[in-house]
């Protein structure tokens, strides 16, 4: 628990005051706001949800409202807004602040009580996702390699899982049972830590080997601790700030057991997590300095290889038209969208085509292309043409979460496009060489 | 006013799906970009595809006396769009159609829910221009920009809204569909009810299409940067520039509060120690008059003792621009809470216009940021404030009077861009007087004899 000196946005509405007003409500928001551009409605962009934390405040509305719950769960979270912020609103901690205040007066519901109680508990989790993975045949059928496809009945508790709905197969094995947990280098230039992220160990298993694979080429010893769980990342944008703590504090306990001076992060929204939420959500507790201390030392990838070590240009010819997605917790939160750019000119034979929005968001937002489907279409059917547009071969990004939109929406809206992640197309290309 | 009926009927004429009155939904109509003004949350909220159903909300309005409050993004800043009272929001974001561009009668014509940048990007594929460019282009909408009558950056060299606007639908507060003007550049038929609705805040009728005029773009422009010791130097530059008969795209100015502020939040390598910057930007169809423009502007920064950075390339332009993008942001890092005013002065007061504000910021204790379009002596004096602070909001207020004041003492004007709505209401008769009043409340008495139409705002109808 929050220590009761320190006020955060998270416990107390009032402090919320403060970020509130620095909106002018000048609307630049809403020229980059990916929900309002489909659905143009105020109640929709960063402004319109501001207002309402204003009359919550005002009390002109409760907090509980059935309409204001909806609209407030209405984000993507995306920050895109922040971006375009003239007064540097940080919406971030106001959509979290009042996601909090409600699940706070009202609870969560059943399901998600459900799932972020499993997600508390790892080693249940860890055997939950298991069971799936080896029952996922009652859900989902095969449709080629390593694909899923949702059965018939799916699309009756929730619309997005229609016939033309595809995910990536869980893997039986989570990449973490499988990895050893110190990887040394022969000639090691630093020891990091991989923060695997719950997408790369159970659906997305290669590019943790591509990583390993990377920064073995680099001489990093890498340490994956077993004891690692969810970032938190998911529970917190649905308020549920209680459980996004215990979790981030168990990460930083299993940190504190390594000698590692940094932290490589594969996917931006675990990257922003631990680089940007937790100091926030950890003010106050006794894990305050803790989480700042090793927030500095969180690295996406990219920028790990570029900026932090010598880094080993690689040589092999990889043949490929690609056109890269900023992530928009890397982009927008982690600040990272040169680097990835700079890997992928590097490579031998690669020709990098830029979209036209690469920093326009893919409609996944975790959850929200499933519980606002409708909405999340739009979003990603803007995202694909635009791919599409660039004639790519293969469409890069640095991000799981995006990386199954972005396929997904590929599928769905067809497009002969690969999706690969930018530290897959590095071990592409070093593996070439031999 | 708005009852089970009334809502029955709207979602018969626009479908359920276009109607909010959920007051969640209802409260983030309340409001546009004005600070401090009255607001009330609106009964309900439309959003028309057609000019029909508009028409059809004019008739049930009229037999309900329900007042209609037109709203485009919503960016406006004098209030032009928030309600007064439990009326209806008519949102145009739904009307947001390209219908055509014509590029040899040089002509757009388009929805009032179309995005102003999205009508430049669409015209720009035939190396075209719709020049007004508002600070919220990337937001704003082309209807609610015509019915401010907005400006912008460019506003010296190429004229604001009412310059680009060549005829409209219009749906009358009595509901009948009218039109006027066309594509023509000559059109003397009739009275000039272009220039009428143009800036009518809503007041005199429902804007539903729009006739746009386009220009070529230009294509060469050189940027510059000029620093000044004094501000009286900086002042000499801008009306010696006009009197050399250079008008440049750009002629932006910046006060040193502005300067400082921005070199400290954006570290853009402004010197610290000058009155006043200038950025000018000359451009056109041609890249040896272009030249000559800049030459010219060189020599005249030169003569007033201003020292200068002129840009080589596109990215050197960038440079020189992000101090004057940074502006805004920058001076609202430093207080909660920012009142962005545009008093407007002939271009030769500038500097007795800009004196003034300083002493202003001084005698009420303030901090004051000027900045803003020189040319046109369009400047816009951001005064830093904290809501909280009871104190500081009083004394916000009587320097915004006082600004007014000595705005028209220097013949001026109470709104060069932004409106009046109802954040200028009160001075109004300060402007125009009596007379001027009469005639407005005269025009809208005659137009919109039920006083339905976007009551309370531009037209005071009582003392």
């Amino acid at each position: 628990m929050a220590q009761a000196s320190v006020k955060t946005v998270f416990d107390d509405m009032e402090t919320l005051k403060r970020e509130l007003i620095r909106c002018m409500k000048c609307g630049n928001c809403m020229s980059v706001c990916p929900i309002y551009n489909v659905e143009k409605k105020e109640a929709s962009v960063a402004r319109g949800k501001i207002a309402l934390g204003e009359a919550v405040l005002k009390d002109e509305i409760d907090i509980d409202d059935e309409t204001l719950v909806k609209l407030i769960f209405n984000c993507l979270v995306c920050k895109s807004c922040m971006m375009a912020c003239p007064s540097g609103v940080r919406f971030d901690r106001i959509i979290l602040g009042l996601r909090s205040a409600i699940v706070k007066k009202k609870g969560l519901p059943f399901v998600k009580k459900a799932l972020f109680g499993l997600l508390k508990n790892p080693e249940l989790f860890d055997k939950g996702m298991k069971a799936f993975a080896a029952m996922q045949g009652f859900f989902l059928k095969s449709e080629g390699h390593k694909k899923r496809k949702p059965k018939g009945f799916l699309k009756t508790i929730n619309p997005r899982l229609d016939e033309k709905f595809i995910v990536p197969e869980l893997s039986k094995e989570s990449f973490r049972d499988k990895v050893k947990e110190k990887i040394e280098a022969k000639d090691p230039q630093c020891t990091a830590i991989f923060f695997t992220g719950c997408s790369v160990n159970y659906l997305y298993p290669e590019v943790g080997d591509d990583l390993i694979y990377v920064l073995q080429r680099n001489n990093t010893t890498v340490i994956t601790p077993k004891n690692q769980n969810c970032c938190g990342m998911p529970v917190m944008v649905h308020g549920d700030i209680e459980s996004a703590r215990e979790l981030a504090k168990r990460n930083i306990d299993a940190f504190e057991k390594s000698n590692a001076q940094y932290i490589i992060t594969v996917c931006g929204s675990c990257g922003s997590a631990l680089k940007h939420e937790y100091p926030i959500i950890l003010e106050g507790t006794d894990y305050e300095e803790k989480a700042k201390k090793w927030a500095e030392k969180v690295y996406d990838i990219s920028s790990f290889l570029l900026k932090v070590i010598k880094f080993e240009k690689p040589k092999g010819k990889v043949e490929l038209k690609v056109t890269y997605h900023d992530s928009c917790h890397l982009k927008k939160s982690m600040k990272v969208f040169n680097e990835p750019r700079q890997l992928i000119k590097m490579i031998p034979g690669i020709t990098l085509l830029e979209m036209k929005k690469p920093d326009a968001c893919c409609g996944s937002g975790g959850s929200y292309h499933l519980t606002h489907s409708n909405t999340a279409l739009k979003i990603s059917k803007s995202k694909i043409d635009d791919i599409k547009t660039t004639e790519a071969d293969a469409v890069c990004t640095g991000c799981p979460a995006c990386m199954m939109e972005l396929f997904e929406g590929l599928h769905r809206f067809g497009g002969n496009c690969k999706v690969i992640h930018t530290v897959s197309l590095l071990a592409q290309s070093y593996r070439a060489e031999n | 006013m708005i009852d089970k009926t009334f809502i029955e009927k709207c979602k018969n004429i626009f479908g359920s799906d276009n109607v909010l009155t959920d007051k969640a939904e209802l409260i983030a109509y309340s409001y546009d970009a004005t600070p401090g003004i009255p607001r009330e949350i609106p009964g309900a909220v439309v959003f028309p595809e057609n000019t029909k159903q508009i028409q059809e909300l004019i008739f049930l309005a009229r037999q309900t006396k329900t007042p209609i409050y037109p709203r485009g993004s919503g960016t406006s800043l004098s209030g032009g769009p928030v309600p007064l009272s439990k009326g209806v929001v008519i949102s145009f974001q739904k009307m947001n159609k390209i219908i055509e561009i014509d590029p040899d009668n040089l002509t757009a014509t388009v929805q009032p829910g179309v995005i102003i940048a999205d009508l430049n990007a669409a015209v720009s594929k035939y190396g075209l221009l719709y020049p007004p460019d508002p600070g919220s282009m990337a937001t704003a909408t082309v209807g609610g920009s015509v019915a401010e009558n907005s400006g912008g950056l460019r506003g010296l060299k190429y004229g604001v809204t009412k310059h680009y606007i060549m005829g409209m639908e219009v749906v009358m507060p009595t509901g009948e569909v009218f039109r006027f003007g066309g594509k023509t550049v000559k059109n003397v038929t009739a009275y000039d009810f272009t220039h009428l609705f143009v800036g009518s805040e809503g007041t005199l009728g429902i804007i539903t299409e729009i006739i746009c005029k386009l220009i070529p773009a230009p294509k060469y422009r050189k940027a510059m940067i000029a620093f000044f010791n004094k501000l009286e130097e900086a002042g000499k530059t801008v009306t010696d520039i006009v009197r050399n008969h250079v008008i440049p795209a750009t002629l932006e100015i910046m006060d040193k509060v502005t300067i400082h502020t921005v070199e400290n939040y954006a570290k853009v390598g402004l010197p610290t120690d000058v009155e006043a910057l200038l950025l000018i930007e000359v451009d056109g169809m041609g890249q040896d008059s272009v030249l000559w423009e800049a030459e010219k502007c060189v020599e005249i920064i030169k003569q007033n003792n201003g020292s200068y950075k002129i840009a080589e390339t596109d990215s050197e332009r960038d440079s020189l621009w992000a101090a004057r993008r940074a502006a805004l942001p920058a001076l609202a890092q430093v207080k909660p809470s920012t009142v962005l005013e545009d008093a407007t002065v002939p271009r030769t007061k500038l500097v007795d216009m800009l004196i003034a504000i300083q002493n202003i910021a001084k005698k009420y204790n303030l901090m004051i940021g000027t900045f803003g379009h020189a040319g046109d002596g369009n400047l816009h004096p951001t005064i830093l404030v904290d809501p909280m602070d009871k104190d500081e909001m009083e004394r916000l207020h009587k320097a915004v009077d006082e600004i007014f004041e000595i705005a028209l003492s220097l013949g001026g004007t109470l709104s060069g861009e932004h409106g009046i709505g109802v954040a200028k209401i009160k001075y109004l008769k300060n402007e125009i007087g009596r007379s001027g009043v009469e005639t407005m409340r005269r025009i809208k008495q005659a137009l919109d004899p039920d006083n339905i139409l976007n009551p309370g705002k531009l037209v005071p109808m009582e003392d």
